[in-house]
């Protein structure tokens, strides 16, 4: 054990696990509260309480919980006898007992969630894998074409990469809506199916792939687009992978542009949609954290999936949002 | 070799989706808002010719520089700060220790979550009746902070969020730098009988300087827009509008006012404010920086 033999390792360890702690606190109070009900997220206790009332098994009751249990299964008693009765007799101060799970339900019944989720899976993928197939072909084309003007239109994409994004907002608001594309699918994805940050990116990869071997399947009978999909593209698979994963994160967390060119429902994406419901839930946080944590999932699922990629995507592009 | 003189007029084609999409949405607008930002605007009337007046208002307008003032409090308490972490950080987890892994994973969760759902998340933590953050002061017999409602914590609330977000990213890069620096250098150095500190500040410090220079000059574009923790977190500008800072204010002008191009003549001051400290930071720091 290279901690045993090292004590002074110990400290690092005591400072980097209280680090880890701050770091991931947040996403288990949002997981914990989004199974909490409103009474419990509105107790002014000084205690944290980690696992909810909804979900914390009866023998985990200790026997200063009895009252507390006690009075929970009286609530829920009293719901059923309530039930029972005809609707026109029923006292409607009653509420019905908090279940696990009704956070989650009212967060996707007050607003339509899973219409969200599929408009941001649909702009998503189309974007990643577009901009991926058309900034392929170009970092193609600079790699192994000979053309004129070829350093100036490579140094022309390099300079979009400089111009500044909030400048670029207006323009194109007033472009889309000239051309009637404001609350449109085209809208959130044709602006952003070409990416210089991508040609570049894959060029320096297809610049390493030896000349000789493009010449000489060029030689053999090799169309230039054959390659370009039979050799470059196989070849080129991990830097592809990498710049996959950073187009859908950034596409996933996509936030200011969709705002501006939709205000249809319909053609929310998921970021947007939380925005709006946290302005039309107000404090209700059970709700709020239960779609927080529904909009981070699958992002966290899938970093688990393919960490390296991930955390390689972010590394070599040096961008942040 | 007949190909190596050929011409590939086919090229073009390649290019043609790429640079089309550019164009269009990225090179065009930049001139046409330019031109825009000389006119008044609501987008539904014609434009009016107004030369330089959107620019002479700005200069005249207390909320334009106030938004400037706060974005430049957030940069410059921001960026120190999450480089003094995440450097620390990287250097404690360049040590031979186990679960290095383990670390970097969870420290790099909360960069690839999106800032809105964080957002609310500490909405809720900095609420000063039921959040997180003031139970656990009460712990310490400290009074409760309105946090986000507060004039004066209200920014640092932000920050402090905005520098948890981020921090995991230039952990990574840190890292890298890190282990690009010679390990025969450290052996060497302990031979000589050099302290953990003078390792530092002899070896780690100079050697990681193109690195930092590399954080510094991305954080620092990187503060200059910031929008988004601002717009869910303190909605209308914060307490006494102390957290309005220049994108909020520009997205406020456009897309709630409609005053186009008093915006973007927003946008091209922000523009040039970040291109001239983009500018010092590579003329003047960059002197400091040692390349191997």
């Amino acid at each position: 054990m290279n901690e045993i033999k090292h004590p002074e390792y110990i400290p690092v360890h005591v400072i980097l696990i209280l680090g880890a702690i701050f770091m991931l606190f947040p996403f288990i109070w949002m997981i914990s509260t989004s199974f909490k009900s409103q009474d419990e997220i509105l107790s002014t206790t000084k205690d944290i309480v980690l696992l909810p009332d909804s979900v914390r098994p009866e023998f985990f009751n200790g026997p200063e919980e009895a009252d507390r249990v006690e009075r929970k299964k009286a609530d829920a008693k009293r719901w059923e006898e309530e039930q029972a009765k005809p609707e026109s007799e029923r006292d409607k101060r009653v509420r019905k007992p908090f279940q696990w799970l009704d956070n989650y339900t009212y967060a996707l019944t007050a607003q339509p969630f899973y219409r969200f989720f599929l408009n941001t899976i649909f702009v998503t993928i189309t974007v990643t894998s577009v901009s991926l197939f058309f900034a392929s072909l170009a970092a193609y084309a600079f790699a192994f074409f000979k053309f004129p003007l070829k350093d100036t239109i490579f140094m022309m994409l390099l300079g979009t990469m400089m111009l500044p994004q909030q400048a670029l907002l207006i323009p194109n608001y007033i472009f889309l809506s000239k051309i009637h594309w404001v609350n449109s699918y085209l809208a959130l994805t044709v602006p952003w199916l070409a990416s210089a940050y991508a040609v570049f990116f894959l060029r320096q990869f297809f610049m390493q792939l030896p000349k000789d071997l493009f010449d000489a399947a060029v030689i053999d009978g090799c169309t230039r687009f054959q390659f370009y999909y039979k050799i470059a593209l196989p070849l080129c698979k991990p830097p592809m992978v990498t710049l996959a994963i950073f187009t859908f994160l950034s596409n996933w967390n996509a936030f200011v542009w969709p705002l501006i060119v939709t205000n249809d429902t319909n053609l929310r994406v998921i970021q947007v949609g939380l925005s709006y419901f946290s302005s039309e839930a107000g404090t209700r946080w059970g709700p709020l954290m239960a779609a927080s944590t529904m909009t981070i999932l699958p992002l966290v699922i899938m970093y688990f999936l393919a960490q390296k990629q991930f955390v390689e995507s972010q590394a070599t592009s040096g961008m942040k949002e | 070799m007949p190909n190596k003189t050929k011409v590939d007029w086919g090229a073009y084609l390649y290019l043609m989706p790429v640079v089309l999409i550019l164009v269009a949405f990225h090179v065009l607008p930049i001139f046409y808002s330019l031109a825009v930002s000389f006119y008044e605007w609501d987008l539904i009337g014609s434009p009016e010719f107004i030369g330089t007046n959107n620019y002479k208002q700005l200069f005249h307008d207390p909320m334009f520089f106030k938004s400037i003032w706060n974005t430049i409090k957030y940069a410059v308490i921001s960026v120190p700060l999450s480089i003094f972490l995440s450097m620390g950080i990287a250097i404690l987890l360049n040590n031979p220790i186990k679960g290095i892994g383990v670390y970097r994973t969870i420290y790099f969760i909360p960069v690839i979550t999106s800032i809105n759902a964080v957002a609310i998340v500490w909405n809720f933590i900095y609420h000063p009746d039921f959040g997180l953050l003031n139970k656990i002061l009460s712990w310490f017999s400290i009074d409760p902070v309105a946090w986000l409602q507060d004039p004066d914590w209200a920014l640092p609330a932000i920050i402090f969020m905005s520098v948890w977000k981020g921090l995991g990213h230039n952990i990574i890069i840190f890292l890298a730098g890190l282990q690009n620096i010679p390990k025969h250098l450290y052996e060497a150095a302990r031979i000589d009988g050099a302290s953990r500190w003078q390792q530092f500040k002899h070896i780690t410090w100079p050697l990681l300087t193109p690195t930092t220079f590399f954080i510094f000059t991305m954080s620092t574009i990187g503060s200059f827009q910031v929008f988004s923790q601002v717009y869910m977190m303190t909605p209308r500008g914060g307490p006494l509008k102390s957290t309005m800072v220049v994108v909020y204010y520009l997205y406020r002008k456009a897309f709630e006012q409609f005053e186009f191009g008093y915006a973007l003549a927003m946008a091209f001051v922000l523009f040039m404010v970040i291109f001239a400290c983009t500018l010092f930071n590579k003329l003047y720091l960059e002197k400091k920086v040692h390349y191997s």
